[in-house]
């Protein structure tokens, strides 16, 4: 955040924007320079996106906008308004894990869990377009998520995995 | 797993994740999603100069800002302020040992002494208003001198980054096996290099973070900090307020990984958010972000070696000297652990009768050095890997003999290094076998094969790859202690809690699966609870390979007290002898008659009567509390062996193959074993060609940023890890087991310079040097040639 310094902020200057989260909508009064990241987790108390760079490069933030994969940490709130958002928290749930979390769970693919929300949703509309995807398409999917404790082998193996069980 | 249940055996199974469904839907917490009411934001101001004086800082303006509370520079924190605690001492066996303690300060007070001292910190009613007010702060520095570079540091008219001392040296270290120099007298060939080593980052994922509650009513202070050592921090916290310990609660929530520099306590951050959150009577977060990240914690690697090895005609190490130059940084609060444990690895596997080995401890304008993902080992591994490779091509010896006949045989154990290492004890190996690993390694690579066809057939193509094959140990599960409590709830399901943080290892699944061997339960049922002080307050923490060994131990020994309890307990309940009951699918039964069984759950509730008396001389309950400290380190074993090609036009380096036989003792849960080299390997591959921190002159850091600083992606691994594994299980503790944490991380360099080498044979290049990039590699390249012409 610390490349966000506005000088002089007026509060009038707020804006009052409509946001589609996981099918819910949300009416909010923002900042204009209030990032999406941000918005999502301090506002909507959406944490599961996380944020581990904020310039764009580490892939943590990334949530589905409109049906892609986007990065929000490089996009303002107000940016959002009147459109859908689809974050970690609108796939499965701990009862009933989406199949692509059940097969990161089985196939090893997370260790701290931090960069793991980024790569779901990297991997979500990824899937949708490429329902069989090989291993070196997988690889390029994700060469814009960095994961620091996996060296990325079992990820891929999730995805091979979680490709296998959705297209049956 | 089915197994695993229909057995009731989990150790050793590949049991996947108890805490995934968690960490998969996004509802485990971190501390960044702490959020109270109230609550405050942080934001540090950091010093711009890697030297400066600060003459003045002027607040004023910031402090006026609207939605600014509070902002604090070092006069703010009258006593309070004072210098951080020195987290390890050096260790007093050593004789000789000169060391000056220069701990980290919260904030600058006269000069600053690394890009990123901080300087003052603001408490807003946001981070976005925080930061605003940071830019509204005005400094006076007076710039100095920057000492960057290690060797001119210790020059005679070096500026000082201590004007109390009379140069930059913070510490110097001699020890000696045998005598180096009469074996010396004794060699056929004597080698001399020097090797330099360059610093990295640890860039855990999740950048630090602290928030902290004071509750002035019940006088309770609630700490949630990216910690890897929460009891540490507690005590810490506590005696700097002036607290007692029982009112601070410091709470390691899911850590979005750590790598060494969560260890470190005290941080400036860490003592400034909760001394503001008591001041303000007000919640307060701070949360770092990258850049802080690259500026603000800690760092390491750089080292400067002069290693001489010794050898006969036939290949036998007879002595190793290594004098070398570590640096620390700006302050050296974690003492001597990182030089001490190049020292140790430098002797790696192998049975070195003399050996002289001296270092001097650097004070440098650049972030402090503390303990990375390998914590010195991978120098002191790539020096002496460096050093028998040079002495086989000297010989004319395969690189792999050389190795094979200097490892300690496996009737050497334990086998004494003489040396002290950072256990403050004599570094004695434990347990290994180590040749049943390179052979391993050598088949999986294909090694006899590669060099004899596949290399002649490939570079008759015109086509540049190399094999590297290393060998590296790793001294794992350091005590000094740590300890656990398992309870048999009413329920019938099983909580344990244990003092160590948790950052990714699968704790909550691999202490789960030990407890549930001991009482016959389902893993699923048991239920880890890390990193609470308010639910276990002794211990240290996660750090250098010791999790699973020294915390997964305690946890074992506790189980088995209350397994102890349960059979005492249930033969008087079931009438039968506790020899002929049995504890399986969360009863406990008579063997012969499973009909005559009590649920654990039932059983809890007997031990814990509401009416009637407990004997005399028993506990209520079905609990223990139990601790296990090792005597000395458990040593890890492993050979890496990677196959790369090097495009001469682009030196770009494509790793394509990469195997490890690992030895890690008793495996607990082989999924989570091999997940942990994976990372160490991914780190390993940073630290050999992707990632090098660049300060300038005036050190300024100047690749700051995930667009600079290069992690290694995806697209960089190698299509393939191969792990075998071998298992000779330690025998320090009941387990057998031995640490892998950092196991991954430590050879890498070493083989990938090799490699290069080796794929680069006809430019008659060596390396000397971690890391590499395409561009340093072409430098390389172009001085040997300039050499030849």
């Amino acid at each position: 955040m610390s490349a966000l310094r506005v000088k002089e902020v007026d509060v009038d200057n707020s804006m009052t924007i409509s946001v589609t989260v996981n099918g819910t909508r949300h009416v909010r009064t923002v900042e204009p320079r209030m990032l999406l990241s941000d918005f999502l987790r301090h506002e909507l108390g959406l944490t599961g996106t996380h944020v581990g760079c904020e310039h764009g490069v580490c892939g943590t933030c990334t949530v589905v906008f409109d049906g892609q994969a986007v990065r929000s940490c490089l996009m303002f709130a107000v940016q959002a308004d009147g459109h859908e958002v689809l974050t970690v928290e609108g796939l499965g749930t701990i009862e009933e894990l989406h199949p692509l979390q059940e097969a990161f769970q089985d196939a090893h693919g997370l260790q701290c869990a931090f960069c793991t929300p980024g790569f779901l949703m990297t991997l979500v509309p990824f899937l949708d377009e490429n329902p069989d995807p090989s291993e070196d398409e997988i690889r390029e999917a994700i060469a814009g998520n960095l994961c620091r404790c996996t060296g990325y082998q079992n990820i891929i193996a999730a995805v091979k995995l979680a490709a296998e069980r959705m297209g049956t | 797993m089915t197994d695993a249940q229909k057995t009731g055996k989990y150790v050793g199974q590949r049991v996947t994740r108890n805490e995934d469904p968690r960490l998969l839907t996004g509802q485990a917490l971190f501390v960044d999603d702490v959020d109270l009411p109230d609550m405050l934001h942080a934001a540090f101001l950091r010093s711009d100069y890697a030297h400066a004086r600060v003459r003045s800082i002027d607040v004023s303006a910031a402090r006026t800002r609207p939605g600014v509370v509070a902002v604090y520079t070092a006069e703010d924190m009258g006593d309070f302020w004072r210098p951080g605690p020195l987290i390890v001492p050096p260790p007093s066996k050593v004789e000789g040992i000169v060391f000056h303690a220069r701990t980290q300060i919260p904030m600058v007070k006269d000069k600053a002494r690394h890009i990123g001292d901080p300087l003052a910190v603001v408490i807003a009613e946001s981070r976005y208003i925080a930061e605003d007010a940071l830019e509204d702060i005005i400094v006076d520095y007076e710039p100095l001198e920057a000492v960057v570079d290690l060797e001119k540091a210790l020059e005679p008219d070096a500026p000082l980054v201590y004007d109390d001392l009379d140069s930059n040296l913070a510490a110097h270290v001699i020890q000696e096996k045998g005598n180096y120099e009469a074996a010396r007298e004794q060699a056929d060939v004597v080698i001399k290099r020097r090797i330099v080593i360059d610093r990295g980052a640890a860039a855990a994922l999740e950048n630090r973070g602290v928030v902290a509650a004071w509750d002035a009513k019940s006088q309770q202070l609630t700490v949630w900090d990216t910690t890897q050592a929460p009891i540490p921090i507690r005590n810490g916290i506590a005696a700097m307020l002036g607290l007692s310990e029982h009112q601070v609660r410091v709470i390691a929530p899911f850590i979005g990984g750590g790598f060494g520099p969560k260890i470190m306590m005290d941080q400036p951050e860490e003592v400034l958010v909760p001394w503001a959150a008591v001041k303000l009577n007000r919640p307060v977060k701070w949360i770092e972000d990258r850049r802080e990240n690259f500026i603000g914690t800690t760092q390491e690697r750089g080292q400067i070696h002069d290693a001489e090895i010794a050898v006969t005609r036939d290949g036998r190490i007879l002595g190793l000297r290594d004098v070398f130059l570590h640096d620390t940084g700006a302050y050296d609060p974690y003492g001597l652990t990182v030089p001490l444990n190049t020292q140790s690895h430098a002797l790696s596997a192998y049975d070195v009768p003399n050996y002289y080995t001296e270092f001097r401890v650097v004070f440098t304008n650049k972030m402090i050095v503390t303990p990375v993902r390998g914590a010195g080992r991978p120098q002191g591994i790539f020096v002496m890997e460096r050093m028998l490779d040079l002495a086989a091509k000297e010989l004319g010896m395969d690189r792999t003999e050389i190795r094979r006949r200097n490892y300690i045989p496996p009737d050497a154990f334990p086998y004494r290094h003489v040396v002290i290492d950072q256990a403050f004890a004599e570094l004695i190996f434990d347990s290994g076998d180590y040749e049943p690993a390179l052979d391993k390694a050598m088949t999986m690579i294909g090694y006899h094969h590669f060099l004899k066809e596949e290399q002649p057939r490939l570079r008759a193509e015109g086509r540049h790859v190399g094999l590297g094959i290393v060998s590296f140990v790793e001294t794992t599960g350091v005590g000094p202690y740590e300890g656990a409590r398992v309870t048999v709830e009413s329920s019938g399901k099983v909580s344990v809690v244990t003092g160590v943080g948790t950052q990714g290892q699968g704790h909550f699944t691999s202490f789960a699966q030990v407890v549930a061997d001991q009482l016959g339960v389902d893993v699923r049922d048991v239920r880890v609870v890390t990193g609470d002080t308010a639910q276990f307050h002794w211990g240290t923490g996660t750090f250098a390979s010791r999790g699973a060994v020294v915390a997964g131990n305690a946890v074992n020994c506790a189980a088995s007290n209350v397994r102890t309890k349960v059979l005492k307990l249930a033969s008087k309940v079931l009438n039968a002898p506790e020899e002929e009951l049995e504890l399986a699918d969360g009863q406990v039964r008579v063997a012969d008659i499973p009909e005559q069984a009590i649920s654990l759950g039932e059983l809890a509730v007997l031990a814990n009567p509401l009416r009637g008396a407990v004997e005399p001389g028993t506990e209520p309950g079905l609990e223990s509390t139990d601790y296990f400290g090792p005597k000395t380190c458990a040593t890890a074993f492993g050979v890496v062996a990677m196959v790369v090609e090097v495009d001469p036009e682009t030196m770009l380096v494509e790793i394509q193959r990469l195997v490890i036989a690992h030895d890690c003792g008793t495996v607990l849960n082989p999924m989570i074993v091999d997940g942990q080299i994976h990372g160490g390997l991914s780190l390993g591959i940073g630290n050999s060609f992707y990632e090098q921190l660049v300060y300038d002159e005036n050190g300024q850091l100047l690749n700051a940023s995930f667009m600079d600083y290069l992690l290694p992606r995806s697209t960089d691994m190698p299509p393939l890890i191969e792990i075998g594994h071998l298992e000779t299980p330690s025998p320090l503790n009941p387990m057998g087991s031995k640490g892998v944490g950092e196991a991954g991380a430590l050879p890498v360099p070493a083989a990938f310079a090799q490699a290069v080498e080796d794929a680069l044979a006809d430019y008659g290049i060596e390396i000397l040097e971690t890391p590499l990039s395409p561009n340093r590699l072409f430098e390389i390249v172009q001085a040997a040639r300039g050499a030849d012409e």
